[in-house]
């Protein structure tokens, strides 16, 4: 055995190896598409239906908006999370990753790396498509809005990968997700929704910065605490 | 009169006839009913609320059950199981979720009770009732996961690792939630200055949180007690 043929056997490092478990679920909805473009429809169907919820020449758009946003954010979130682990089911698929010579602990942040381009891609089309339709003024504070939804995406999928990963082994599978992860998004809808308003209100971003703050120490403290929980959501 | 931690059923039954009526759980009960009753026949009324204030020797010594002793319990029992490993750990954050969804149900009752004729308003978004109503949903889920699993040691692993995070959560919550001017009374009693209630009051207060805090002993040996023999009977029905 030649020592290209050593090195290529070694087992991967932790991030070269969630980086494959993230490419592999990114190839798998890139050729099918289902999830994204159903949590992408539903997200625009949702704006629309948003909009004839409320009167408005009572609710201005712009304040309307961020917890449109949010709310929209957070349940198509659950859609494509949902399928995470789902597509691990199939065929025991979840067994070959599994005995695969990485950590648990990469598993857990492939899954998230790749749930985290869903719900950023989601995102990405999303925003600007309310502020067209509810015709928002968003000057300077593009580039803030933009760091916003990432910091909230982050927090949402740190948390709703790990519960996926445990709702998927249940009785009661999919329905449990909502009822585990809704109450931990709260922290990030509010943040990210009041910090969305300072914005759009043309404020300056100092004024969103409590919230913002807020965002960053909740993606860090569930980061660290759900990738060491995740190896036991697994079976031993 | 402590149910022998064995596993021969016989053993066990007969310890379990042995020990007669659960005494414990009884002097709570009576203890929390002595406490009622001179909260309401032996204790002044408060001058400007009236007796809707007599609510809150219901109320405050039920959160403080609810919020630290079996919310603090269920976390920190699941987060000692993950590490331990010890079945017994898992049955008493199990029991903490019970008896802490029971007493957390007291609290969110209570205070729209008192809260109609005093602050006009059922319900405030204020951050201590936001607080509470998501650690209720956040108990109640842990026990709808709890039920959703039928491998024991899988059971146990999924629901420390929900109570841990759900530990982590609740400064968040608290946090954002107070973001946003809170409503809610101070404390009055456990506060740097003087305490600024009655002495008749004061008495019928800490006897409450005495009663209610017993009360909850009562309930959790009682509810651990039944998580015991339910997994002993599981491994006996294996077994055979």
């Amino acid at each position: 055995m030649s020592s290209a043929d050593v090195a290529l056997a070694r087992p991967p490092g932790m991030l070269r190896a969630s980086w494959l478990v993230a490419s592999k679920d990114l190839a798998i909805e890139f050729r099918t598409r289902t999830a994204f473009l159903s949590a992408l429809v539903f997200a625009l169907l949702a704006a629309t239906i948003f909009y004839f919820a409320w009167d408005s020449t009572a609710v201005a758009a712009p304040d309307l908006a961020p917890g449109v946003l949010w709310v929209i954010f957070t349940f198509s979130g659950l859609l494509g999370l949902q399928r995470s682990f789902g597509v691990e089911q199939a065929d025991r698929a979840i067994d070959a990753l599994l005995v695969a010579p990485v950590d648990r602990e990469a598993i857990y942040l492939g899954k998230a790396m790749a749930n985290l381009v869903f719900v950023c891609g989601v995102e990405a089309i999303t925003i600007p498509a309310v502020m067209l339709l509810y015709n928002l003024p968003l000057g300077r504070g593009v580039l803030a809005l933009a760091a916003v939804a990432l910091l909230a995406a982050i927090g949402l999928v740190a948390v709703g990968t790990l519960f996926a990963a445990m709702a998927v082994n249940t009785r009661l599978a999919e329905l449990l997700l909502p009822m585990l992860s809704l109450p931990f998004f709260v922290p990030i809808v509010m943040a990210a929704a009041g910090s969305t308003a300072r914005l759009l209100a043309g404020r300056p971003v100092a004024e969103a910065w409590p919230w913002l703050r807020i965002l960053v120490a909740f993606d860090i403290v569930f980061v660290v605490a759900c990738t060491l929980a995740f190896p036991f959501t697994l079976e031993e | 009169m402590t149910l022998p931690l064995t596993n021969d059923p016989a053993a066990l039954q007969r310890a379990a006839r042995a020990n007669g009526p659960d005494w414990l759980l009884l002097a709570g009960f009576a203890a929390v009913g002595a406490v009622y009753v001179r909260a309401l026949a032996f204790t002044p009324p408060e001058a400007i609320q009236g007796p809707a204030q007599r609510i809150l020797y219901v109320h405050a010594p039920s959160a403080f059950v609810a919020l630290y002793l079996s919310f603090g319990l269920m976390a920190i029992t699941s987060a000692l199981y993950l590490w331990l490993k010890d079945e017994k750990l898992d049955r008493v954050a199990e029991s903490a979720a019970e008896v802490g969804l029971a007493f957390t149900t007291v609290v969110l009752v209570t205070g729209p009770l008192w809260a109609k004729p005093i602050w006009g308003a059922w319900w405030t978004w204020d951050a201590r009732l936001t607080l509470t109503l998501f650690l209720w949903f956040i108990i109640v889920g842990y026990l709808v996961l709890r039920g959703a699993i039928d491998e024991r040691g899988m059971r146990a692993r999924y629901s420390a690792v929900l109570a841990l995070l759900a530990g982590f959560l609740v400064p968040f919550i608290h946090l954002s939630v107070y973001l946003f001017r809170t409503m809610h009374p101070m404390p009055i009693v456990l506060k740097p200055s003087a305490p600024s209630m009655p002495a008749d009051m004061q008495l019928t207060f800490f006897s409450a949180f005495v009663a209610l805090t017993l009360l909850f002993v009562g309930l959790l040996r009682a509810r651990f007690r039944l998580a015991t023999l339910r997994d002993l009977v599981a491994d006996q029905e294996e077994a055979t």
